[in-house]
């Protein structure tokens, strides 16, 4: 390749709210519920039917928009974007184009060569569309319209990013602030949270930017990663045998690793927005807004800055820490507990961190309490039961919640402290093996090692090896 | 009348409206739209310099509903509206993106 070209990004990202109800309805927004059963005349579109505006969702979309630096919009309206899918029962999405709710803001994101504003375009609230299964059997496709109406926010980036690197930590940081602020769970693969990337290319210097592609149902980080990888390569092929980008809607494929272009033709882009007479304006008053400023909650960047100063503990262990709302809860509560910041931030960001790798799990699925995690801190510290069975008993901790006091009492863990008890098994050790004993007097300082785990063997693990090598030293000391 | 309704407009606002008209309604509809768009240019013709774009035709604001669950599972009289059903879905002709 002779020429040199730059990658310039997009994002538009979809994020479900965690609200109880949908937007315009009281019908619950739960997950996984039979098809249909929360469901009313609003948000099937029956004629005549009216929506009335969820107020919880309008604090949420503010709650982002504060947290992202944007300006609020304190007079607001909704439009009507108008298409037929028959996912759309009413066919138009009550959305906001003339008026979105913030406006111009930004996240920081940290890139190789330091911190890096993106700019956030928008971000206006609308509703989600129902669902569409595919019946193969009668050749025709099932309508579930319990998402019809669920509360979405649309965060629109400025085309701020060059790679998928800076793509990911976008919405890594999204992720965490909306997590943070408890407004979504922003899981990918649930669709609670849904990237959509507008991507083009152009030669490395140019500031015109090139015709644009958006592309679709893209669900994992890796997904978005290889359809940027592919949607960039595809481009340059296109502008290296001189033919033209043409701009349109694709949809990757994750399983082939390659995108087709959507039908455009018969649904043109035409959406004949229009105010929505339905629904009267939002008037944000300067009391409601500070009162939602009032109740954020703190966020990663200051939650980084207070762990350092009070609870001391290295910038690293803090990064990891406040890397998901879950474990900074933890943490927290935990410490609060058992007053140990630094045996809690290794418990969580060794064992833990070994456990939820172990069995695929997000932190969001942490069930474990605070309260028993503080006991096991306690049993260790008091040298009631010794690391190695500190690590057993927390893995029950973190799979069933145990408590480790009574499980520790139950089956019999409690390091021995008896000092003769601990005499006749090292002396039994040291009998049962002399080639050991000869290849320690010896010199051979390994062997040393096989009598320490010989006699924690004998005492199934409920000695302090600290006080096992201590009294094997002595013994053998005592035979020369 | 002013506002000329050409084919190509007719078919194309045909296709987002999914409509399919004969030639006697199309000429008909051609008609009464080119009435419509001349309505509008006299309504232009207002000087509204100044004047703020009504957003709604109540002057009121602010109509809310709070985060509460309150509707049960109707799923039996949703569907009664649908044409056709299968296994508690609408059942709609063969859909894919």
């Amino acid at each position: 390749m002779s020429r040199q070209y730059e990658t310039v990004i997009g994002l538009e990202v979809h994020v479900e709210l965690a609200t109880k109800t949908k937007i315009f309805c009281a019908c619950s927004t739960e997950f996984g519920g039979a098809p249909n059963t929360h469901t009313c005349p609003v948000c099937t579109g029956m004629p005549g039917a009216l929506p009335v505006l969820n107020r919880q969702v309008v604090e949420y979309a503010i709650a982002v928009g504060l947290a992202t630096n944007c300006t609020i919009n304190q007079c607001c309206k909704f439009d009507r974007k108008n298409y037929f899918y028959p996912d759309n029962p009413q066919n138009y999405q009550i959305s906001q184009l003339y008026e979105p709710i913030c406006r111009d803001g930004y996240v920081e994101i940290d890139t190789p060569s330091g911190t890096k504003k993106i700019g956030i375009h928008e971000i206006h609230m609308e509703e989600d569309a129902g669902k569409l299964m595919h019946d193969e059997w009668e050749d025709c496709s099932l309508v579930d319209f319990n998402r019809s109406g669920v509360p979405l926010i649309e965060i629109v980036s400025e085309p701020d990013m060059r790679d998928a690197k800076e793509v990911i930590a976008y919405l890594d940081k999204l992720r965490l602030i909306i997590q943070y602020l408890g407004a979504s769970d922003c899981k990918l693969q649930e669709g609670s949270m849904r990237a959509d990337v507008n991507l083009s290319v152009r030669e490395t210097g140019s500031t015109r930017l090139g015709t644009r592609t958006e592309m679709k149902n893209l669900n994992s980080f890796k997904a978005i990663t290889r359809a940027i990888e592919g949607e960039r390569e595809r481009q340059i092929e296109l502008l290296e045998m001189g033919k033209a980008v043409v701009q349109e809607t694709r949809r990757w494929d994750d399983n082939k690793e390659s995108s087709y272009a959507m039908r455009s033709k018969e649904d043109a882009q035409d959406y004949r927005y229009f105010p929505e007479p339905d629904l009267v304006p939002v008037w944000i008053s300067d009391e409601w807004l500070a009162q939602i400023r009032a109740r954020q909650p703190e966020l990663r960047t200051q939650k980084l800055i207070r762990y350092k100063k009070e609870f001391d503990i290295p910038d690293y262990d803090a990064q990891i820490i406040t890397s998901a709302k879950k474990m900074a809860d933890l943490f927290e509560a935990t410490t609060a507990i058992c007053k140990k910041p630094k045996k809690v931030s290794n418990w969580l960001m060794v064992e833990t961190m070994r456990l939820m790798k172990e069995h695929e799990m997000e932190a969001e699925e942490l069930t474990f309490s605070p309260k028993h995690l503080a006991e096991l801190i306690e049993l260790t510290d008091k040298g009631a039961i010794n690391s190695s069975v500190a690590k057993e008993v927390f893995e029950k901790i973190f799979l069933e919640d145990i408590d480790p006091l009574q499980y520790v009492e139950e089956h019999g863990l409690k390091t021995v402290h008896d000092e003769s008890v601990l005499r006749t098994v090292v002396e039994k050790v040291i009998e049962e093996n002399p080639q050991s004993v000869a290849d320690y007097r010896g010199g051979k300082e390994k062997a040393m090692g096989f009598l320490v785990g010989q006699t924690m063997k004998a005492m199934k693990g409920k000695a302090n090896p600290a006080a096992v090598n201590q009294m094997l030293k002595e013994l053998l000391m005592v035979g020369i | 009348m002013a506002n000329v309704i050409t084919d190509e407009m007719m078919e194309y606002v045909g296709i987002l409206a999914k409509l399919e008209l004969s030639k006697t309604e199309r000429e008909q509809a051609k008609c009464d739209m080119g009435r419509m768009l001349d309505y509008i240019d006299k309504l232009n013709e207002l000087d509204t310099d100044g004047v703020e774009p009504m957003s709604h035709i109540f002057p009121i604001h602010n109509v809310f509903r709070e985060d509460i669950v309150k509707n049960s599972d109707e799923r039996d009289a949703m569907l009664a509206n649908a044409p056709k059903t299968k296994d508690g879905a609408y059942k709609v002709p063969k859909t894919i993106e």
